[in-house]
């Protein structure tokens, strides 16, 4: 913001200005290298944080770019997890494979609803994913002959990652590969959002009545980006259930959609890191308190939600950049 | 005799909507006038619920006396969280709403879970309505009937005061058109917190009234949330006999399923709601 | 009918055959026929809740009509979706600023070029990488004096900059006919004078409808005028048989009563 004077000038220095990897943004992702040295106890802790902060970008994708306010993002999730788990039983127990089948089913199921979901907007919106949610669940709970039901997938048995690496107790490799699948969606999702589409995206989230006056076909674009962000949710199940090797209901809980949703509000929506850092202060948060009542946990959840939307409307990341803009992002 | 069960399960389904009436038609005309998206509605019929259990349990009160404070406890607590939290979002996302008010539900399921523990509450119904008595030739449970009388005279009452009072009309002007409401020098302000109070007291009762069918634990303010919102968007927001026909026939169509098919489970719930949405959006009698 | 049969082989550019519309009882259009010819200046007037804007969200389709046809050139329309109608060179503006607040100009305008040019869906190059999008856009920004603000948030702009952001985005998806639903409404008198001015200068392929209420601006620009009354096309013509015409001038001295 301090450059407009010059940037006015060109436009197109200002557009690149914008879409330039930042320093802050290389320490951050160095910074997820530190896990390997100083806290090897707590690397099962940094993958679950990884897969966690992956379902939150995907989210933050459909909530932070389109405006598109989802209660059932769950779904997506637990139809990769279950499918990695469930290709696994049947001998397929290489996790790259799994990974996907688990983006192409859940993109697959995402494409389909998207049909549904690009036709509304408001409380009807949230009714129908909050409905789809619910449904996959229940689908999910009646077939047991393929799911397990409520005792979960039995006999889940992952290989080696890429035929040579075994996942560890300590979660090495768990964390390693939850990281890497980050990291390279990170890098798609950020192309993705400083690209035309990305501009269209916001476009809807901004004025959705005014896309079709500048000619845009806005359901077409909502398909999309929620067809992609249902393949990215599936891959955060298909790694949840690889590098625990384990697939329950829990999966596809209505706490789950809530969970993911309080991750990227608190780091804040529309910046790609804000579900990154909510993950990180969530899944921390959890870890440290689990000593507690969990019901005193959803206690200082809901205290949480309720003074994010009263005080910090734009996340921690749109408090700290009042404090230093380190980005003229979504501004 | 083929009659006999059929009967039998759309009377308890009947009840059972009598039910679902009561804890969402407040939800309903409040999302109507001000599109405010209130996901904590079940706890304040939560609280109507603990209120009834404490009263009885540890006061000794009768059930039936309990009831009227039920109503007035969760509609005053209501609209202290109106005044202090929500209307500062009437302007806002409906986002923002869903986070504050699943906050505040989330909060009121922690609270009720510390102070009256995670079990189920128990409470002493008055002899009269427990038991069951044979009506043209069915068994039928008293206390299913005493919740479809109350659910018919709250519809009645309801329906009567939206009609033919002062009040009513401001209601529905404002429910209609809020701009034009204004503009005719209406307090759409004053109406909305007279309804919003109203609608939550109504929960509260409905809370006190689902113990003996449904039960009552910490997780009520979150395990009910989806009925009502599905009674709400199938009904259409702001209309009461909307909420009353989408209620009666959730409750009717879930207990025929359990009798039936009880292999689909909710499923056929959830399919129908999202069935419902997409054939109109607004819901069964919404105008929007 | 009025028209000069000069050139039959050319058709109006815009024209509405039998447009209804009500809402339950309240008809808010009643068989609208009208046309607006090519490279015209027209202005739509009438008092308000006469069906102005209404009239342009039928033909933009925003709203359905309940009945009647809505012609570009030959080519029926009514059918289409409303970013379809956009990609056949039908464009508008809104009386009350439809804009992206959190957008600043130039990507705004750059959106609306990468609609027009159909890469908006593309998610794998950078916005910055489109360099002729982002020219396309500036050169729209600078002709209606934007180009110094264009990175300033949409929100930030001042009032009279917002109207001529409107108009920036609708002239970026290359308009052939644009709708302006009063172009300077809520702008200073002096300065309303700036955005029509922007206008006089567009070319004459462009053909333009607009609603205004200052009857001063309406004759200083309008090549022809439609008068509107009550859904209802009342009168329509030059300004000089307008201007003659009595029951125009009996529903304005009526209208002037109400304020």
């Amino acid at each position: 913001m301090a450059f407009t004077r010059t940037a006015a000038a060109d436009p197109h220095r200002h557009l690149h200005a914008q879409a330039q990897w930042q320093p802050i943004e290389l320490v951050f992702w160095a910074a997820t290298l530190i896990p390997f040295f100083l806290f090897p106890k707590y690397l099962a802790l940094a993958s679950q944080i990884a897969i966690a902060a992956l379902f939150a970008l995907s989210l933050d994708l459909i909530l932070g770019y389109a405006g598109i306010v989802s209660l059932g993002h769950a779904a997506l999730f637990g139809v990769g997890a279950y499918t990695a788990g469930l290709l696994s039983t049947l001998g397929w127990g290489d996790p790259l494979l799994g990974l996907a089948a688990g983006a192409v089913a859940a993109g697959l199921l995402g494409y389909v609803t998207s049909f549904i979901i690009a036709r509304f907007r408001h409380l009807a919106l949230i009714m129908i994913t909050l409905g789809l949610g619910q449904l996959i669940h229940e689908v999910a709970n009646k077939a047991s002959w393929l799911t397990g039901g409520s005792d979960g997938l039995q006999g889940v048995r992952i290989g080696p990652l890429l035929g040579r690496f075994p996942f560890d107790l300590y979660g090495y490799t768990a964390y390693a590969y939850s990281l890497v699948v980050l990291f390279v969606v990170f890098v798609f999702a950020r192309r993705l959002v400083n690209s035309p589409f990305g501009l269209a995206l916001r476009g809807i989230r901004e004025n959705p009545v005014r896309m079709p006056a500048i000619g845009a076909p806005s359901p077409a674009h909502v398909r999309k980006i929620y067809t992609i962000a249902a393949a990215i949710a599936g891959m955060a199940g298909a790694l949840l259930a690889q590098t625990t090797s384990t697939v329950s209901l829990g999966v596809l809980d209505f706490q789950r959609s809530a969970d993911v949703l309080v991750m990227l509000i608190l780091g804040g929506a529309g910046w790609l890191y804000g579900g990154i850092v909510g993950a990180i202060i969530f899944m921390v948060a959890r870890d440290q308190f689990s000593g507690i009542n969990p019901q005193l946990w959803y206690f200082w959840i809901g205290l949480l939600l309720v003074c994010v939307v009263m005080f910090l409307p734009n996340g921690v990341l749109g408090c700290l950049q009042l404090a230093a803009p380190w980005r003229s992002k979504a501004s | 005799m083929a009659l006999g069960p059929i009967f039998g399960v759309l009377f308890d389904g009947f009840a059972y909507g009598m039910l679902l009436f009561l804890l969402s038609v407040g939800l309903s005309v409040t999302l109507g006038m001000m599109n405010f998206i209130n996901l904590a509605h079940c706890a304040f019929a939560m609280l109507g619920g603990y209120v009834t259990v404490t009263l009885t349990n540890r006061f000794g009160w009768p059930f039936l006396a309990t009831l009227p404070l039920a109503f007035c406890i969760a509609a005053l607590v209501s609209v202290v969280f109106e005044r202090l939290l929500y209307r500062r979002l009437y302007r806002a996302g409906e986002l923002d709403q869903v986070l504050l008010t699943i906050g505040l539900a989330f909060m009121s399921v922690a609270v009720a879970a510390y102070v009256f523990g995670t079990v189920q509450q128990p409470v002493e119904t008055p002899s009269f309505l427990r038991g069951s008595f044979s009506l043209l030739g069915v068994s039928v449970g008293a206390y299913r009937l005493f919740l479809i009388a109350m659910g018919l005279a709250i519809m009645l009452l309801l329906t009567l005061m939206v009609e033919y009072t002062r009040f009513g009309a401001q209601l529905r002007a404002a429910v209609d058109n809020q701009r034009m409401a204004r503009g005719l020098g209406i307090n759409v302000e004053g109406a909305f917190i007279i309804a919003f109070a109203l609608g939550s007291g109504l929960a509260g009762l409905g809370g006190a009234l689902a113990i003996e069918i449904v039960g009552l634990d910490h997780s009520f303010a979150l395990a009910y949330l989806i009925y009502v919102l599905i009674v709400v968007s199938v009904g259409g927001l702001g209309s009461i006999g909307g909420s009353f026909v989408a209620a009666s026939f959730l409750g009717i169509s879930d207990m025929l399923g359990k009798y039936y098919l009880p292999e689909l489970g909710a499923f056929l719930i959830y399919l129908v709601m999202i069935a419902i949405l997409i054939w109109r959006p607004a819901g069964l009698l919404g105008r929007r | 009918m009025s028209a000069p049969a000069a050139a039959p082989a050319q058709p109006p550019a815009l024209s509405t055959r039998g447009l209804s519309k009500s809402f339950g009882s309240l008809v808010v259009a009643n068989n609208i026929s009208m046309h607006v010819p090519q490279g015209a200046r027209d202005a739509l007037i009438g008092p308000n809740g006469a069906g102005k804007t209404t009239l342009i969200n039928l033909i933009t389709g925003m709203l359905r009509p309940d009945a009647g046809h809505i012609l570009l050139g030959n080519d029926d329309i009514t059918a289409l979706k409303p970013h379809q109608r956009v990609k056949r060179g039908l464009a508008r503006t809104f009386q009350i600023n439809t804009l992206f607040p959190h957008l600043n100009a130039l990507e705004a305008v750059t959106l609306a070029v990468c609609e027009e040019r159909g890469i908006a869906g593309n998610f794998w190059n950078s916005l910055s990488a489109c360099t002729a999008a982002v020219d396309e856009a500036y050169a729209v920004l600078g002709s209606l004096g934007l180009a110094a603000d264009c990175t300033r948030p949409t929100r930030e702009l001042a009032y009279g900059q917002q109207r001529l952001l409107e108009i920036a985005l609708a002239l970026a998806t290359k308009p052939a006919i644009l709708l302006l639903d009063e172009p300077a409404a809520g702008v200073p008198r002096e300065e309303s004078a700036a955005v029509f001015a922007a206008l006089a200068g567009l070319s004459r392929n462009i053909t333009v409808l607009f609603i205004e209420h200052d009857m001063n601006l309406v004759f200083r620009f309008a090549s022809r005028i439609i008068v509107m009354v009550a859904g209802t096309i009342l009168a329509e013509g030059t300004p000089q048989e307008i201007g003659a015409d009595a029951r125009v001038r009996e529903v304005y001295l009526g209208g002037a009563r109400h304020g």
